[in-house]
């Protein structure tokens, strides 16, 4: 079970601003869910190694040689907001 | 009439025509320009001119050159629109083309356009696009599966020769199972996934629906290769080339029948078993065997698969593409931005994710399905050890109602029961028509698909056997083949 203070915690570490009644949806939403993954508890883990990927790989490399990249005004060119060859974003602060 | 020949043939026939000078590369794209342009199913939601499609396109590509493909719209292509059909990348023009749209320009195949999909690639069914459902072509009150909805739809649907889409989870095999064309899934790192919108990158992977083996095989020797852009991509050693096994003597398949039985259709269980039938019919032998821990697989998978998301689609927050939805202060822009931008499914998984690695759950969600997800690759491990191959339905049941499964989330997950236990392990599967079924409760019949999957790097052996299987089925069923338009 997931409470409502816990959905909203989640949702601001998500940057997601959700109104309260998608709030009291995804509780429920989310408890459901949850309620058929913790079934995983029943999964004899012990001394089992995580996988976060199946294909064998270590350390593919390459040299590392300048090359060239997305020029500056096509790499802005999806931009909201550019402005003098930059992203621009409003302020970290709310206006007073 | 031409037209109509054209309508009925595979890739791989339409590129002989073409090669034989029986036929147009012109004529051709015109042709299937024209009956995309006519798409009834909201399979596309962008449409190429014929400019467009020959743009990048390499006049001279080979053996397959001159046959359109349709392309899912995860995929960037420079200069022309790509969505994810979300909102938040709503008239996004991507800089750069991914390396599996490069490989099939080189190869001379002009694009149709983009298809419709879930949003990032997030459901069973395609209704979760932000820009309405696409239908089946078989039945328009009917979903025609998903995340590649779009893609499996316009093949099956007369409106394009082939496709391609990426499946996590079995984003591409339910599809294809729904609408009764083939779908293969290749083995992670088969493919680049360069320039592919990313959902969960540990187990994203791209791959060709087509109307035939032949052609799906003939697709994947064109997209399979190490990419330097990527760099878990390796490619398949020895390549891919067309099959052409008539039997199966001496293969093995396992079935697991643990998995089998519950929650089924009894038309998808009796297309199945008479496909087991015809796999001895041909020589194959048919052995039980268990997969203990892929009951497990959808749990695990719907916490390492939103977590993934949750981290790959932080990206979206309205500074460097896409939209951006208030002026107010950062946080608030971040906030408002994703809110607006993202539907509720995608919602749910980043929720999910972020839940599932937050502080204090990390060990018991993420940390845990990690090691379940070991389990299940031993389990087919050892599956392997046994068997040449593992087949199963592709899905639980034919294609569903619009709006069927939409109020349970969990309803709709498990129609991914036989696809997710597979795309975890990371080996190659393929969903063929296996015949069509009348759904539980009664209506027209629709397709059933069988899938069968192999150890990983085993797609010519795997491609092999679903020929010869193919040829004993006979499956010559396709709703928009016959009199023009679905």
């Amino acid at each position: 079970m997931i409470e409502r203070e816990q959905v909203l915690h989640v949702a601001r570490l998500s940057r997601l601003r959700l109104g309260d009644e998608e709030l009291d949806t995804l509780a429920g939403e989310l408890s459901s869910i949850l309620d058929h993954v913790d079934k995983l508890a029943e999964v004899d883990i012990e001394g089992v190694e995580p996988t976060s990927h199946v294909v064998p790989l270590e350390n593919v490399l390459r040299p590392d040689e300048p090359r060239p990249s997305l020029e500056r005004d096509v790499a802005l060119s999806q931009a909201p907001d550019p402005e003098d060859g930059a992203f621009r974003v409003p302020s970290p602060q709310a206006e007073a | 009439m031409a037209d109509l020949q054209l309508l009925a043939a595979s890739g791989s026939e339409t590129a002989a025509r073409i090669a034989s000078g029986n036929v147009s590369a012109g004529e051709v794209l015109d042709f299937w320009l024209e009956r995309a342009a006519g798409d009834p199913l909201n399979g596309y939601l962008w449409h190429a001119d014929a400019e467009a499609a020959r743009t990048g396109v390499s006049a001279d590509g080979g053996a397959l050159s001159g046959v359109p493909l349709a392309i899912k719209d995860i995929f960037c292509t420079e200069g022309v629109p790509t969505t994810a059909a979300s909102k938040i990348l709503g008239g996004y023009v991507p800089p750069y083309t991914a390396t599996s749209v490069a490989r099939t320009a080189a190869a001379g195949l002009p694009m149709l356009g983009k298809t419709n999909m879930d949003e990032f690639a997030m459901g069973s069914s395609n209704e979760n696009s932000a820009y309405g459902p696409c239908l089946n072509p078989w039945d328009a009150e009917r979903v025609p599966g998903g995340s590649s909805g779009g893609s499996a739809a316009v093949v099956a649907g007369g409106l394009a020769p082939w496709a391609l889409g990426t499946d996590t989870g079995g984003s591409i095999r339910q599809p294809a199972g729904f609408c009764g064309i083939v779908g293969l899934k290749p083995t992670y790192g088969a493919i680049s996934r360069f320039g592919m919108i990313a959902f969960a990158s540990s187990l994203d992977q791209c791959g060709p629906l087509t109307r035939d083996v032949t052609d799906a095989a003939l697709l994947l020797g064109i997209l399979q290769g190490r990419d330097e852009m990527d760099s878990t991509s390796v490619g398949i050693e020895g390549g891919v080339s067309a099959p052409s096994a008539e039997r199966l003597d001496g293969m093995t398949f396992g079935v697991p029948r643990g998995l089998i039985g519950e929650g089924m259709e009894a038309g998808v269980l009796a297309r199945f078993e008479e496909t087991l039938i015809r796999i001895c019919e041909l020589g194959g032998e048919i052995v039980d065997i268990e997969l203990p821990h892929a009951g497990h697989a959808i749990s695990a998978y719907y916490v390492l698969a939103p977590a993934e998301a949750s981290t790959n689609l932080s990206r979206y927050d309205g500074v460097r593409y896409g939209l951006r939805a208030s002026d107010e202060d950062l946080l608030s822009m971040y906030e408002v931005t994703r809110e607006e931008g993202f539907g509720p499914e995608v919602k749910r998984r980043i929720m999910l994710g972020t839940y599932a690695l937050s502080s204090g759950y990390y060990d018991a969600y993420y940390g845990r399905a990690q090691r379940v997800r070991t389990r299940i690759v031993e389990d087919f491990d050892k599956a392997f050890g046994l068997v040449d191959f593992v087949v199963t339905p592709t899905s639980p049941t034919v294609a569903f109602k619009l709006g069927e499964k939409t109020t349970d989330p969990w309803s709709m997950y498990l129609s991914d029961i036989f696809t997710v236990p597979i795309s975890l392990a990371g080996v190659p599967a393929i969903s063929i028509p296996a015949g069509l079924a009348e759904p539980d409760g009664g209506g027209p019949e629709l397709p059933v698909g069988f899938q069968i999957a192999a150890p990983a790097f085993g797609e010519q052996k795997l491609l092999e056997a679903s020929y010869a299987l193919e040829q004993a089925i006979g499956f010559d069923g396709s709703p928009g083949l016959e009199g023009g338009s679905p």
